[in-house]
């Protein structure tokens, strides 16, 4: 399940603008973006991609419990995360780290989560409305149809006022589309006519399962057939990615409802660092998707606009000194304690909790010198 | 006067009117609940007064029901969905036992979950399969939700209205056989918070503890056992999760023995966790061995067969008169 007719790139895999009838109003966002936007593109893209690489390394030395690499979803991750405006919301599943990073998620979060530390414990409120990450795979569609909803309810979308209207995006993957929370999703999504851009990275695997096995027909078509307007892109061109995404978005903030996008690209690398990919694909498929790489093209794509060596110098200094500074911080991250397991299961004072923190307590204190 | 008689099903319905009314961020959503008023009548009215932005017909899909109040609760709403039986609740179960229970706790409290779960539920109404259960065991067990049901009129009107005040989810779960009987309802003072059970009839020879409708059932015994002679004190548990021991200790304490009832099965039950408990604090105070009367650890049957399934006053004293006998 690859490209086909439908299917929207702006970018070639060499790195140049694909005009046609189809392109051209989606070409035309992409000549909004300024020159120091275009670099941020590829700066997140690369950046990104050696953090991934790091954290899997980390991994592999017994740091991290797992890891859940990015490596080839870089394109659909920063064209659709710069699609979004301040105001706007993202869910996302558990792989868009290029995301949660353009909306100022501060990389240990991911690694603490990661290494058993936390179950996320961000607040959106301080990491640019970047939702947690969801392990139950297609649960949270339906939470971001809720936030939408909610955000039709209150007016905040639809007011005519592009700098105050709202929207969200929701991540999720190929697998997901089985899940009957995500079609549950688009039924709510439409029914309300909620201001959200679904937003499939089709990476071809569900761990070890093939798309195929999820659906017999291009999944963009699952957005059609619950009416809601949906585009297949080229998930490896971070331009289309971002103009797409970004039409999808404006039509949800100014009222008319939700979009899909199915971005196909591919998941390079495991599902996660539990997985061993060589026992179910071939080799064939990731040279294919390794001639579309994502930063390859964009990087083509910004030579040929003039881009100099000091720019792709920075940028790999950038992503060296990121790497280094999280291999840092992981060796440095202590335990959390024990009473904190009690400490927000609930909101309000709980009898339970108070007991059995307090048990807790007095059962290692007895173990403390000069206990009885 | 503040004292109003009314059936339950209308309290909770006046109740529900007072929070929408209280507060323009509570919701009601759910099945049928809108234009209908829900299947019971519950949500008469609402809609017509407060708008469909309000009172949400939704689709027909109980996890997207659960799964879309948690997102509206993360912006900010108070929303109280009905689920429209308590067998439809399993669609829903994944949303609220991973999702709704636990993302408090994945914030590290930085977020509040405020949704309530109304549930029709339990037996005596004669319905088809899946329409007669009481499933609050699965969800009392579940940590980050609490668990009530009401037993009276007056408590349906003001539970509802403190369960939408809770900050945490509560699942609500509604006797569906005592929507239709009245009972005073006191519009001026709740008396007893959420979380606390309650003795409803003092008695001296041993304890009676139920919940929902088993309350009205194990009073029905105390007033027969009275005739003979014996003297039973009756604790209306109120929440299942958290429970209230305070007034079941003491009234074991006075009593000596406890006779614990539910229409639920048996098997790994609220009534097997109140038993636990009183046997690790009351072990002294006890005379005879907690007693639990439940419905059996069977699917719920063909509605002919519910009065052989369902404890009735008959089995409750079958308890009591084992345990006045060990």
């Amino acid at each position: 399940m690859s490209y086909t007719e439908a299917t929207i790139q702006l970018l070639s895999p060499e790195g140049k603008l694909v005009q046609s009838d189809a392109t051209a109003p989606y070409l035309e966002k992409v000549a909004g973006l300024s020159d120091d936007r275009l670099r941020d593109f590829h700066r997140q893209m690369v950046v990104t991609r050696r953090f991934d690489i790091e954290a899997g390394n980390l991994q592999r030395q017994g740091q991290l419990a797992l890891w859940i690499p990015s490596l080839g979803q870089e394109g659909a991750q920063v064209g659709s995360g710069y699609a979004a405006r301040a105001q706007d919301h993202i869910f996302p599943a558990y792989r868009e780290h290029l995301v949660g990073r353009i909306r100022g998620l501060g990389p240990m979060k991911i690694i603490e989560l990661l290494r058993g530390l936390s179950h996320g414990g961000w607040d959106p409120a301080q990491t640019g409305n970047f939702h947690l990450y969801t392990l139950v795979i297609g649960s949270h569609a339906l939470h971001s149809t809720g936030y939408a909803m909610g955000m039709t309810f209150d007016g905040a979308t639809g007011t005519g006022d592009p700098e105050k209207d709202a929207a969200v995006l929701t991540y999720f993957g190929d697998g997901a589309t089985s899940q009957g929370d995500v079609s549950e999703a688009m039924v709510f999504a439409a029914s309300y006519q909620a201001p959200i851009v679904f937003f499939l990275q089709n990476n071809h695997w569900a761990i070890s399962v093939p798309v195929e096995r999820q659906s017999r027909t291009p999944l963009y078509l699952r957005g059609t057939g619950f009416g809601i307007p949906s585009v297949q892109i080229d998930g490896n061109d971070a331009l289309a990615s971002y103009a797409v995404t970004s039409t999808l978005l404006d039509d949800a903030r100014a009222g008319k409802g939700p979009g899909f996008v199915e971005a196909l690209t591919y998941r390079m690398g495991a599902h996660t660092t539990s997985d061993d990919p060589t026992k179910y694909r071939e080799s064939d498929d990731l040279k294919f998707w390794a001639d579309r790489d994502p930063i390859a093209r964009f990087e083509a794509f910004l030579r040929a606009r003039g881009e100099g060596e000091a720019f792709f110098a920075e940028v790999a200094a950038e992503a060296e000194d990121l790497a280094a500074d999280v291999r840092a911080r992981t060796l440095a991250l202590g335990s959390p304690t024990a009473d904190s397991m009690f400490a927000h299961v609930y909101s309000d004072p709980h009898p339970l909790m108070e007991e059995q923190a307090a048990w807790l307590a007095a059962y290692e204190a007895s173990f403390e010198e000069g206990a009885e | 006067m503040s004292i109003e008689t009314m059936a339950m099903a209308k309290a909770i319905n006046a109740g529900l009117h007072a929070a929408l009314a209280n507060d323009d961020r509570v919701l009601l959503m759910g099945e049928d609940i809108g234009t209908l008023g829900g299947v019971f009548r519950v949500t008469e009215g609402l809609k017509a007064e407060f708008g469909e932005n309000r009172v949400l017909d939704t689709p027909l899909a109980e996890s997207g029901i659960v799964g879309t109040a948690i997102g509206l609760a993360m912006r900010g709403y108070r929303p109280v969905c009905e689920i429209q039986f308590d067998g439809f609740i399993f669609p829903g179960f994944d949303q609220i036992t991973t999702q709704l229970a636990k993302l408090t706790a994945r914030h590290e409290g930085a977020l509040s979950l405020p949704v309530v779960i109304r549930v029709p539920y339990g037996g005596h109404i004669g319905a088809v399969e899946h329409h007669q259960e009481s499933p609050e065991a699965y969800f009392a067990h579940t940590a980050g939700l609490r668990v009530v049901s009401p037993a009276t009129p007056h408590d349906g009107y003001w539970m509802i209205q403190e369960a939408i005040a809770s900050n945490d989810p509560v699942l609500f779960f509604e006797p569906k056989s005592r929507y239709w009987q009245k009972g005073e309802v006191d519009l001026a003072a709740a008396g007893a918070p959420l979380h606390a059970s309650r003795v409803v009839r003092e008695g001296t020879d041993a304890t009676l503890v139920g919940h929902g409708a088993m309350v009205s059932v194990l009073l029905t015994a105390a007033d027969i056992a009275a005739e003979e002679g014996t003297s039973l004190e009756v604790v209306d548990l109120r929440s299942l999760s958290p429970i209230d021991y305070g007034p079941i200790l003491s009234s074991v304490q006075k009593t000596g023995r406890l006779v614990v009832a539910q229409e639920a099965p048996g098997n790994v039950s609220v009534g097997s966790e109140i038993a636990a408990t009183i046997a690790e604090r009351a072990f002294y105070s006890l005379q005879a061995p907690v007693l639990r009367v439940s419905g059996f650890d069977t699917p719920f049957p063909p509605a002919k067969l519910e009065a052989a399934y369902l404890p009735d006053a008959d089995r409750v004293l079958e308890a009591v008169d084992r345990a006045l006998t060990y």
